[in-house]
Parts: structure tokens; sequence; C-alpha cells
């Protein structure tokens, strides 16, 4: 299909996200079902690990993947494409004269990977010519034969692609009758099916399954020309077709009346809610800028998490890899050896790869590290960062975080981020309470716009819904608002996180870094959260 | 990458289409090589190569649409394609917006392609990066860059007659100097077609003058003052503005370019009369391919003139319901400009803030094409014709519909990719593929009133 179809369809002109690339070859439906065979995949990873050793290469690593992606893009009544892609290869990487070495193929036969082993060593012992520290690797037992499948119930693939859009068809049509002038609505679906193998003596074969249901509902006032949109309120997952189940145990009504979704989603109640939604948006006053308490609901503070506090604690990014590009970061290397201040103590911030439900969960990443939770920041105090093997001298570690992580078998694995997460807070506190204690705030539902700056201080961000809070109570529905912080201030302003009752998880599907750029996802959870005293400014312009 | 000459690619597009028995069919063959050197912390960090050579088949019965690609080019893999092509067409809903593939068309002869830029090494990429770091070692600072290049062709033939066979090059470059304290950091781009003459060690210099004079910065307070946006900073307010010319938006109502009871903005005043946007596929410098992706010949559509719209361009199937003429879509964005360089502007202004470039610039309100984003990599404060001092990066909250009504002078255009944000370029990312004779901005530097920064940021 088209770029430019793609991106209009999908409604993504405006977002910021990095999108995939359309190379893999176009296949059936049917063939997004299959696995490779593992004992192939063991012959061919056996192959390059030999050859590459036999070359010279200290250390090898094999990545065979298949990477299947569907997309469901619908407008109102119709479809407006499905795409099924399959992309199918391996890539290797080798340490030979203490330099890293990388080449990729799609053609995968024992006799060619194990060339392109050769190659990523020649690669290797040309780039240690003017390599000036050896890379440092740190270790990792093998782990033999071991597998892995994200624990999902039901395959988004083995539903046929006409019940599948024809659930789009009926959210348009749900959101349409409620008042909608339009509506775009997609379905994205991705199977990793990842084989690593390494020199450490692991075997690791994974199946790893997303899924996001995005869709954006637009009202219009042809007497003043003005239009709204809402979005959906629903997240990207690691998880399967149940997600879109929407179990009425799993939705949750917000002081505000909104209803927001958990572990399962029901769309077309959304889509509904939606279409009443934007065009209230249309009539609702704009908001007075000024200092005020927010109170943020998951759905809005996992962006604001994702983008102060995952980014900013990526090691590359601290140590300026990154500098051409996305930027550095304020939380350098000193700031973490003194202790740094970075909220509130109520504020606990963990990394986590292996939380079920989670986009970034696996059990090993790719370069063979069992995953885990670790902190990065507890009680306010900045405690560590996110590293992987060949940076964790850096910090003095002896072991990898576990978040390396490669978009497709022909990418050169890096650091990715984690899922961060904001711990729920241990006293009992639902969102109703939180709000009790609002005198003067402005509480947010669902992500809009954002922007920080290259070393994450400065950051702006919009929202979906706004509602005035005055006394305690949420008074009306508002227009116009976006808040801007500078990251350690608005997380020493947060006096509150609700209970673990209240923890969700929102996320990022096409999250991008590096150059050339890769694509990962990952979530973020919270539950709804208080911050003091933030600086909210109006976002209407009149132009004339 | 196969490489295919053009008699052999035409010659498999053409047999595709005569393979097909569906109602319509269209074919395009593709192939794209990217070479790519990365650097930080002044060392090389990577570098590698990606071919991709990819056949498009897309037909129709009725309205009912399949498309299946392949990367094997033998009769066999041919048939093969277009039968699964015409398989998913049998299965796949009416899309009521499929319009017939285009008959015989005559395109404008645009030069895309560089012979120097096609012919660019592991060796070329590797002395760019080591020209790079070799100059800011030199001044004691610390190069992080990147150098992308790229040689791809295009090849079609539709069922009804359209054909036409293509080749592109892109050269981007872009090196970010930092001092060692990390007090000052300067940035340079360059996006060219045609890499000769290209010199990093020549272009480095604009990122470490930035970052030598930016160390010593003051803060000022956050409001609207006079700015003059480099070109960069010019393209990065321009990127949004691409999408706003589409009349099915503006028609549907949920564009600034809808009109309050319906309709849309052709005829009327939007911006200064100063302000003309256009798109030429032949244009000098910024030369893109004669078509678009449904193959409508590209010609130069005027969008504004004295600030006036005078066009929005119109899908097949939006055309067609408005009884309206298709435009196609365009590859470039130019925006008319003067003959003043930078440090003229600079020379001529009594008090304003030099931009270099602006940063993560994302949509606040789509209603008033509102963006906000940062400055970046050299910020500095004019006063009485000359630069005063560095300052404090802003974050900025700012349309650019607004923008080109207080645009006071206007400086000699560049060719650039425009500057989008976190992610990276032209909204999220760049795409060198895309880049190759798709997208490209020609900015000038603008000298604006009333630019709104609405907070100081810590980043530098």
């Amino acid at each position: 299909m088209h770029r430019r179809d793609f991106l209009a369809a999908c409604g993504l002109t405006t977002g910021g996200m990095l999108l995939p690339s359309f190379t893999g070859r176009l296949v059936h439906a049917e063939e997004l079902r299959s696995t490779m065979d593992v004992g192939l995949k063991k012959r061919l990873a056996d192959a390059a690990l030999n050859a590459a050793t036999k070359a010279g290469a200290t250390y090898c690593d094999v990545r065979i993947g298949r990477y299947l992606r569907q997309f469901i893009i619908t407008r109102e009544d119709y479809v407006q494409n499905v795409v099924n892609t399959e992309s199918v290869g391996a890539g290797v990487r080798v340490i030979a004269n203490g330099a890293w070495g990388f080449s990729a193929t799609n053609d995968l036969t024992e006799e060619n990977i194990a060339r392109v082993a050769q190659l990523a060593v020649a690669i290797a012992q040309a780039n240690s010519h003017n390599q000036t520290a050896p890379v440092q690797l740190a270790p990792v037992k093998g782990v033999g034969v071991v597998s892995w499948r994200t624990p999902i119930k039901k395959n988004a693939f083995d539903v046929p692609i006409k019940d599948k859009a024809e659930m789009l068809l009926q959210v348009n049509g749900a959101a349409i009758a409620a008042g909608a002038n339009f509506v775009n609505s997609t379905l994205f679906t991705i199977n990793e099916q990842k084989y690593f193998a390494s020199t450490d003596g692991s075997y690791i074969d994974q199946d790893v399954f997303r899924l996001w249901a995005p869709m954006d509902v637009t009202c219009t006032d042809k007497a003043t020309g003005k239009f709204r949109q809402r979005a959906g309120l629903g997240a990207p997952v690691g998880m399967g077709f149940e997600y879109l189940d929407g179990s009425p145990a799993d939705k949750v009504t917000l002081p505000s009346g909104t209803i927001v979704y958990g572990k399962s989603y029901d769309m077309k109640e959304d889509a509904i809610a939606a279409a009443k939604q934007a065009r209230a948006k249309l009539a609702a006053p704009s908001f007075k800028p000024g200092k005020y308490d927010l109170v943020l609901d998951p759905t809005n503070l996992y962006l604001t998490i994702h983008e102060s506090v995952g980014h900013a604690t990526e090691l590359d990014r601290v140590m300026g890899y990154e500098a051409d590009f996305a930027g550095t970061s304020f939380a350098t290397l000193d700031k973490l050896a003194n202790r740094f201040r970075y909220g509130s103590d109520v504020v606990n911030l963990v990394a986590d790869k292996v939380q079920p439900g989670s986009l970034g969960a696996v059990a090993y990443d790719d370069e063979g590290v069992k995953t885990k939770r670790w902190d990065i920041v507890r009680d306010g105090v900045l405690v560590d960062l996110q590293a992987i093997r060949d940076q964790a001298h850096i910090l003095g570690k002896t072991e990898s975080d576990g978040c390396c992580y490669a978009d497709s078998w022909s990418s050169v694995q890096f650091q990715r981020m984690a899922n961060i997460s904001l711990e729920p807070g241990k006293a009992k506190m639902s969102a109703a309470d939180m709000i009790k204690d609002v005198e003067n705030g402005v509480y947010i539902v669902g992500d809009g716009s954002y922007s920080i700056d290259q070393q994450r201080y400065n950051g702006q961000f919009g929202g979906q819904l706004f509602f005035e809070i005055k006394n305690g109570v949420v008074t009306r529905q508002v227009e116009d608002v976006a808040y801007q912080i500078r990251t350690p201030e608005f997380w020493n302003a947060c006096v509150g996180v609700c209970d673990e009752s209240d923890y969700r998880l929102g996320g990022t599907f096409f999250d991008g870094k590096g150059q050339p750029a890769q694509i990962s996802s990952v979530s973020h959870g919270s539950s709804t959260a208080r911050f003091n005293g933030i600086n909210i400014i109006n976002t209407a312009r009149s132009l004339g | 990458m196969t490489i295919f000459t053009e008699d052999q690619a035409r010659a498999i597009v053409t047999k595709v289409v005569g393979l097909s028995k569906a109602d319509d069919c269209s074919a395009n063959l593709s192939g794209l090589v990217t070479g790519n050197a990365r650097f930080a912390l002044n060392n090389l960090t990577t570098s590698g190569i990606v071919e991709n050579t990819s056949l498009e088949v897309e037909v129709a019965f009725g309205k009912r649409l399949g498309t299946a690609t392949v990367n094997a080019f033998d009769d066999a893999a041919l048939e093969r394609t277009v039968r699964r092509a015409e398989e998913l067409a049998r299965l796949a809903p009416e899309n009521p917006e499929y319009t017939p593939s285009l008959g015989p068309q005559t395109y404008l002869a645009t030069q895309t392609f560089s012979a120097a830029t096609a012919a660019i090494t592991p060796a070329y990429r590797a002395q760019v990066a080591a020209d790079s770091i070799a100059a800011c070692k030199a001044s004691d600072l610390t190069a992080a860059g990147f150098l992308e290049d790229a040689q791809g062709y295009e090849a079609f033939a539709t069922r009804h007659g359209a054909t036409g066979f293509q080749r592109s090059t892109v050269l981007d470059y872009s090196c970010t100097a930092r001092t060692r304290d990390g007090h000052g950091s300067g940035w340079v781009t360059r996006n060219l077609q045609d890499s000769t003459g290209f010199s990093a060690s020549a272009e480095v210099r604009a990122a470490i003058r930035k970052a030598m004079a930016s160390t010593e910065t003051k803060a000022l307070e956050p409001g609207k003052y006079t700015v003059i946006l480099e070109p960069a900073a010019v393209a990065g307010m321009l990127g949004p503005m691409t999408s706003v010319f589409d009349a099915r938006r503006a028609d549907e109502g949920r564009s600034f370019l809808s009109k309050k009871g319906g309709g849309n903005k052709v005829g009327d005043q939007i911006f200064g009369p100063q302000v003309t946007l256009y798109s030429d596929p032949a244009f000098p410098g910024a030369e893109v391919l004669p078509w678009d992706d449904d193959y409508r010949p590209r010609g130069r559509v005027t969008w504004v003139d004295g600030g006036k719209v005078t066009n929005l361009q119109y899908s097949a199937y939006w055309a067609q319901k408005q009884g309206k003429s298709p435009i196609a879509r365009p590859g470039n964005l130019i925006m008319a400009g003067g003959d003043k360089s930078t440090a003229d502007m600079v020379r001529g202004t009594e008090r304003g803030i030099l931009v270099t470039r602006l940063w993560y610039i994302r949509s606040v309100d789509p209603q008033t094409v509102l963006l906000t984003g940062l400055t970046r990599d050299g910020t500095f404060y004019i006063e009485n014709g000359a630069i005063k001092y560095p300052i404090k990066n802003f974050r900025f909250n700012e349309s650019p519909v607004i923008m080109l009504n207080n645009v006071e002078e206007i400086g000699r255009p560049v060719r650039l990719v425009g500057e989008g944000g976190g992610g990276g370029r032209r909204g999220g990312f760049f795409n060198i593929g895309s880049a190759l004779g798709q997208e490209v901005t020609v900015a000038p530097a603008l000298k604006v009133r009333d630019f709104t920064f609405t907070s100081l940021s810590d980043a530098i």
C-alpha cells in the first residue's frame, strides 16, 4: 500500500510515532498462522556459530527471525486496506579483535548463513582498526534449549480477516450512529517468531504477540467551521485477540464519568463515548491558563513516563551515542552517583521486561539475557539506568539488564527502553478519593500532543479529555489544555499515587530510536497520580 | 540489489500487466540501496548497507483490490505473484475509493539521478565520519553524526497504458558538535541529490562555530519575539502544512482551510502577501519524480500565491466526487524567497532571536495548525544588527498560519528534508527512501515578528 494512504487512514499524520516500513513480503493470511521448524533453525544457527568461531570470532550470536504483521484499515463504512506482511531472515553478530561486526541475509541455507557469519567476522576485524577500546561484554550463562510464548488466549491471526474487519465496521457504525461525522479505526497485529543462539550455549525460541486497535472519532460543526477529535482510550498490548473481548469486569468508571479499560477493551462502547465526547468538546469552554493541581489518569500519565523517565534513563543516550538524533539526557552518571532526587518520596519507577500483558514482555532479550524487573527510581532517588551487555561495565554492573532489542533480523540489536512504570501507592486510595482533596485542579484522561527537549527536561503534554476540579468535585469538561513540565520538578511535585486497584497499562506501539531508525513497542503502567502546582497553558488560537 | 537496466525493468512490469486476467492491473518494480555511517563520541559506531528490490502487483476486479509483492523475478515467480494478487482481490471487500489506473501519460523530464551519489563507497562514508570527527577534535569538541546515501529506481506499467522508468539518488548528512563540558552544542545538516562538491570538512564548520559560540548562555523571558528562523527551522514549521492543502479534509470540515458554513478557503487571503508556496517537480536542486503514487503526472502547482489560496490537492476519488480535476500529490514544497543571506537579515535586525533549528515539533491543535517544539543547537540574541550572545533554548507554541502572516523578510531558499521531531525528521522519522525524489522542502530563512515562546528549556 502507499505510505501516504497508511498515514492518512490511521489518522497518524500528526502523531510522532515512528511508522514501520512495508518491506515485508505480502502473504496470505493463512501463512501468518504457521511457524518455522525449530530443528531447521538450530541447524542454521549452529552453521553460523561454527563458521564465525572458525573465522576468529570470540563471540557470536545469531537471530533467525520471522516477523509477521497484519494491518486492517477502515474508515466509516468501508475497509480501506488489508495488509499482511512477512519478513524472514537471519542476522549474525560477532566480536572479533575486540570489535563488533554484523551481517544479515534472507537466504536461509546452512551454506549461506555460514558465509554471512564469516562476513560479519571480516567486518569486525576491519572495524577493530579504528576501535579505541575493545568491547567489554557482561557475562551470560548459556541456558541450553528453551522456548517461550506470549501467554495469549486467542491468536489474532486465527480470527478470520472478515470477522476482524466486520468488528471494526461495527465500531465505526456505532460512532456514526452516536453522532460522529468521521471515524478511522485500525487493527494492528504483530507476531515476532524469534530464534536466538549464541556461543554462550543458548538456543532460545520465542513467539511474541502484540496487538493494537486505535481509532479516531471526529465531530465537525459546519456553522462555526470547528472540528474536534477524540482518540480511543484502549492501549496497545502484549496480548492476543482476547484483549478486544471487552469484559465488564475490566471496565472502570472514572470520577468524570468517563469509562476506561483495564485488561480488556470494549472498542464499540468506547467509540460511542468518543462520538459523544468529541461533540461535547466542540461546545466545552476554553480553560484559563495558570498553575493547577493535576490529576492524571494512567491513560495520560503513561506517555509522560515514557518521555520524561523512559528515554531519559537509557544509558546510550546518557553517554552521548544518540547526541546527533534524539539527543542526550539530563540524568547523567554523576547524578546517578550522587543519588539525584528525581521525584518526591512517593515516586517509585521500575523497569520491567517480564510484566504479563505488557508490550515489552519476553523471557530473554535479543542478546540472550534472561529478563527481569529492576528499580530506576526508589523513594524519589535515581538509583539505576538501563544497560545492555556491552554497557553494563560503564555502571560497574556484572550483568546486563536484559533490554536489548532489534526490530528485524536485518537490524543490529541495541539498547531499547524496558517497560518503565510508576508503582502504585501503598495506602488505599481511589481516583475519587484523590480528587476529593483537590481545590483547584484539572483531571486529564487520554494521551494527546507530546513534545520534550533533547535532554528530557522541558516537556509539554495534552490529552483527550480535560475536566475542571473545584473544591474536590469534577465540575465540567473543558478544552484547549496542555501542561508544561520540567522533569525533576514535575516528579518532585507528585504528592500522591492511587493504589493497585487503579493500576493500568498504556503504551506506545511504534517508538522510534537510532540511525537508521528502528521501532519498538513498550508499555508504561501507573495508577492515577496527583501533581501540585503544574503550569497549564491555553492552546486555543485565533486565526482572525 | 538485483540491478536491472531500464529495458529489463520495463520488460518485467509490462510482462506482469500482460499476465493478469483482472479488470485492471498495475505493476511497480523498485530497487533501493542505502548506505550509512554513524559516529558518536568521536568514533565511528556503525556502518552498513541495506539492499531491497521489490515488485508490487495491484489488480482489481470491479472495485475489489488485491496487492502482492515478490523479490524473485523469474517467469514462474511473476505468474505466482499476479495470481496471488488476483486471489486476494476476489476475497477483498469493495473499496468505494477505487479509481481505474491511468492511460498513457506525458511526464516532465526531471533530473533526479547523480552518478556521483550513486558511486559513494564504504570508504567515502568512513572518510565523511573521519573528516567530521577530525575537525571537531581539532576544536576540542565531540562529534556525533550520520551520513546516509541512497540510489534507487522505479519502473511501472498500468493496464491502461501509463508507463515510466526513472533513477534517483540522495545524500543526507548531519553532525552535532558538542563542547566537552556539554555547555555548547551546534548542528549542521545537508541534503543533496548530487553529492558532487559535498565536503563534510566544510559543512561541519557551521556546527563547530555554533557549538563554540553557544557555551555561555543567558536566559531571556519567554514571550513574543522577532525571530530569524534559519531554513531548517522554517522547513520544520512548513512540514505539517503539506497535508493541509488536501482538498478532502478541507471539504469535510476538518482542516483550517474549511470554511464556516461549509466549503473550503480557495480564493481567500490566508497568509501575508509575501508568501507564495508551490510545488514543481523540475525545480533545480529539488527535482523529484515526475509522477505521484498513482502515476499521475506532476506539474508546477501554486498552492498559495501572494498569501491567497489558489489550489488544493484533489485525489482522483475526491475530484470525481466534487466535480473537479485531480491534481497529482506533490513531491516537493517550495517557498518562494529572496536573495538575502541569514547574515544580511541579522544585520538589519534591531532586536531579535536567531534560531538554528526547531526540534520535536508536534501538532497541538489541528484546528489552527498550532505546533509546539523547542529551539536546539544554536539560539542567539540579536541586538543592533549583530549577534550579541547565546541564549537558553525555548519551547514555542506557534501556528505556521500565524507565522506566515507575520513575515517581515524572506531569505534565500535552500533544499532540506523537513525537521520533524523527537523520533526523527518529517513527522516522526526520516525515510531516505521517501527522500528519493519524493519529499523535499525548499525553504528560505524567515524574519518573523511576534513568534511565541512559552517556556525555557535547560537542555543543551
